[in-house]
């Protein structure tokens, strides 16, 4: 994976509360047994028509959505289903940040994973988000900091492991094999 | 003081018990896994991850795979003789066979009888034990929390994860009490428990935390009814849901293909016994719940936690976007009643409300009755032993004698992967667990309730209060 440091870029904002992992990316299409391609169907039941045309009044769909990295979502982004399709069309469309007030247990653990960052913030700062749509912001994950184009800047929480994986590019995974031992004396400790 | 800080709640002891390397202020702790389920739809690219890092399954032993999520319900498609209809679901089926073969793990494959949901068929193996820690690429794992044992849903890197180390990298959750205390009325079932929590502390209110479903209405429901209640524990944001093992579990898991055996089974017995929280001990955060004041419960929205009593009107609130999108999509206005509204589908299954129980207590209505001109009336058991036991008892008979389809186990329209979809703009009242949007089909709209209120809504064609046919 690609060390992150900072992401700048306008946001998108998406205000409703509890946007599940199901209309981020529907159940029909995580019949893929890869990870590649799925921005296409990135919210695909509100982005696409009936007739697979794009709905005009959809923010994606508009021209000022363009190249925005850093979506901003109302409460409790990411919620229902487990599946890491979602982070992965998310990314695949371009989306490096999802900024909310609360963001789901296991869609915030699977975007870290994959280089997504799930931002948190208080509810003075993503009121002002939402309230200014298409902002320039400033990520600064080294910092944990996240600041709006008026010059203020509010802390967000990350857990310090996965923050020291993303800065350096580490995969999680590399970590546990490393305690490989500690496992085999755990399961011969257990007799499991 | 120095009292208290050592009791500790189920949560604490199944946690503790499964720290390889216990949690820093840098680092998440190492938590070994006793039980990783896998299925065919968040599984394939986790092997190809293991395949690109030349790693083998660690535990193949401690590995259980199953087909529900893809897998059609309809029999000739099941058993051969016609292929799969949707090319995608196949080709998916298809991997989850080769992986198993070429990195060696079981798979409870097409038609193989102890198939089914993955929800369902762990538990009904005895797989599924108090005080493991089970993990599965799927978030409604909470379900084996009803065992005592602490299960969660995990992405597709953890499940890869797994499959290398055995292990998951873990920050420990916070707890939270859900007492319920009093009897469940006639006619409202573990489903209407469940939604009613989630209306109560809603559908984030467990984000973070570990939920125990605790006190006298808890351990008066039986094995499947507890399922039905953990089941769900993620449509409130919590991590797992949780019930402490008792007689009800010890004598479910007696004798089941997997449970231990003889000297064994009185061992893991006395062991199970104090998997239970710590009298006093202390919860992060608590919510009491008066079983005996609750009705059959009915969502109108497009998340669980928009949720009524059936009797009820859908609540006005003004200046909430959300709430308003919501209703439009169903197609409902605030201040409407539930109660008569139209239906067009009712599916009767998932890992939610497919077991044993819930096609009893659908047989209960339906027999003697026709389901209503017009309604399609889907029954799907939750797994292959689920279907045989329901056949043996008659059960399938009463269905089918009622105008209803009956068909092979999966998930079928729950998350319709596998050609089973409600029509767009159609209703459908639902047994299973989530009302998104599109959840069961682009346009959907679906009313999540009992198996008792879909099959009485079958039968008029409108939502109905199942009480009026219970005590007919
Ligand atoms: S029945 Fe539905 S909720 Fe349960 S595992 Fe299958 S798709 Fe998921």
């Amino acid at each position: 994976m690609q060390p992150i440091r900072k992401i700048a870029s306008k946001t998108v904002v998406m205000p409703s509360a509890n946007i599940d992992t199901d209309q981020i990316i529907p159940a029909r299409f995580l019949t893929i047994t890869t990870k590649d391609g799925l921005g296409r169907e990135l919210f695909a039941d509100w982005r696409y028509l009936s007739d697979g045309l794009p709905n005009p009044d959809f923010i994606l769909n508009k021209p000022e959505a363009a190249g925005c990295r850093i979506l901003v979502a109302g409460r409790n982004v990411g919620c229902g289903s487990s599946r890491e399709h979602a982070p992965w069309a998310l990314l695949d469309y371009g989306f490096r940040a999802v900024v909310s007030t609360e963001i789901a247990d296991i869609f915030r653990s699977n975007s870290l994973k994959n280089g997504l960052l799930p931002v948190v913030v208080d509810a003075a700062t993503h009121q002002w988000l939402i309230e200014h749509p298409g902002a320039q912001i400033d990520i600064d994950l080294e910092r944990m900091r996240l600041t709006l184009p008026t010059g203020v800047s509010a802390a967000f929480p990350m857990e310090a492991f996965a923050r020291h994986c993303l800065l350096n590019g580490l995969d999680e995974l590399g970590y546990l094999r490393s305690r490989l031992q500690d496992i085999e004396h755990y399961e011969a400790a257990h007799s499991v | 003081m120095i009292e208290s800080m050592s009791l500790r709640t189920l949560f604490d002891k199944v946690w503790t018990a499964h720290e390889v390397v216990a949690e820093t202020p840098d680092t998440p702790a190492v938590l070994y896994v006793d039980l990783h389920l896998t299925h065919e739809v968040t599984s394939p690219q986790a092997f190809t991850a293991l395949r690109a890092a030349g790693l083998p399954v660690r535990r193949k032993d401690r590995t259980l795979a199953t087909l529900d999520h893809s897998t059609p319900t309809v029999t000739e498609q099941v058993f051969g003789g016609v292929p799969i209809k949707v090319d995608a679901a196949a080709r998916q089926v298809h991997e989850l066979e080769k992986n198993a073969v070429e990195f060696g793990i079981e798979l409870l494959g097409m038609r193989d009888a102890r198939r089914g949901i993955v929800h369902v068929i762990s538990p009904e193996l005895g797989a599924t034990q108090p005080g493991m820690t089970i993990v599965c690429g799927d978030s409604h794992t909470s379900t084996h929390g009803a065992f005592g044992a602490l299960a969660f849903g995990i992405g597709s890197t953890e499940v890869g994860h797994v499959f290398a180390t055995q292990c998951l990298l873990q920050r420990k959750p916070k707890t939270f009490a859900v007492n319920v205390e009093g009897r469940l009325p006639h006619g409202v079932t573990a489903k209407d428990l469940i939604l009613a929590i989630i209306g109560r502390i809603g559908v984030s209110g467990g984000t973070g935390h570990v939920l125990e479903y605790r006190g006298s209405a808890i351990a008066a429901l039986s094995m499947e009814q507890r399922m039905t209640v953990c089941n769900m524990s993620i449509e409130a944001g919590a991590r797992a849901g949780m019930i402490a093992p008792d007689e009800a579990t010890f004598a479910y898991l007696h004798e089941r293909p997997r449970s231990p055996k003889g000297k064994h089974w009185d061992a893991a017995v006395e062991r199970w016994t104090a998997l239970r929280s710590d009298p006093g001990a202390a919860f992060d955060l608590s919510v009491d719940i008066d079983a005996s004041r609750l009705e059959p419960m009915i969502t109108y929205g497009t998340n669980p936690g928009m949720v009524l009593p059936i009797s009820a009107s859908i609540p006005r609130k003004s200046d909430n976007a959300a709430f308003d999108k919501a209703l439009a999509y169903m197609g409902f206005q605030a201040g409407d009643s539930m109660l008569g509204k139209p239906i067009n589908v009712a599916f009767i299954g998932s890992c939610t409300n497919g077991r044993l129980e819930d096609l009893q207590s659908a047989a209960r209505i339906l027999k003697g009755r026709k389901v209503a001109a017009g309604v399609h009336l889907l029954i799907v058991p939750g797994s292959q032993q689920v279907k045989r036991e329901a056949e043996a008892l008659g059960l399938a008979d009463i269905f089918k004698a009622a105008g209803a389809d009956w068909r092979e186990s999966g998930c079928s329209m729950c998350i319709g992967m596998n050609g089973d979809l409600v029509p767009g703009g159609q209703y459908s009242v639902s047994t299973s667990n989530r009302n998104f949007e599109g959840r069961q089909g682009a346009g959907a709209r679906t009313l999540l309730a009992s198996p008792f209120t879909a099959a009485a809504s079958a039968v008029t064609g409108r939502i109905t209060d199942p009480r009026d046919m219970l005590a007919a």
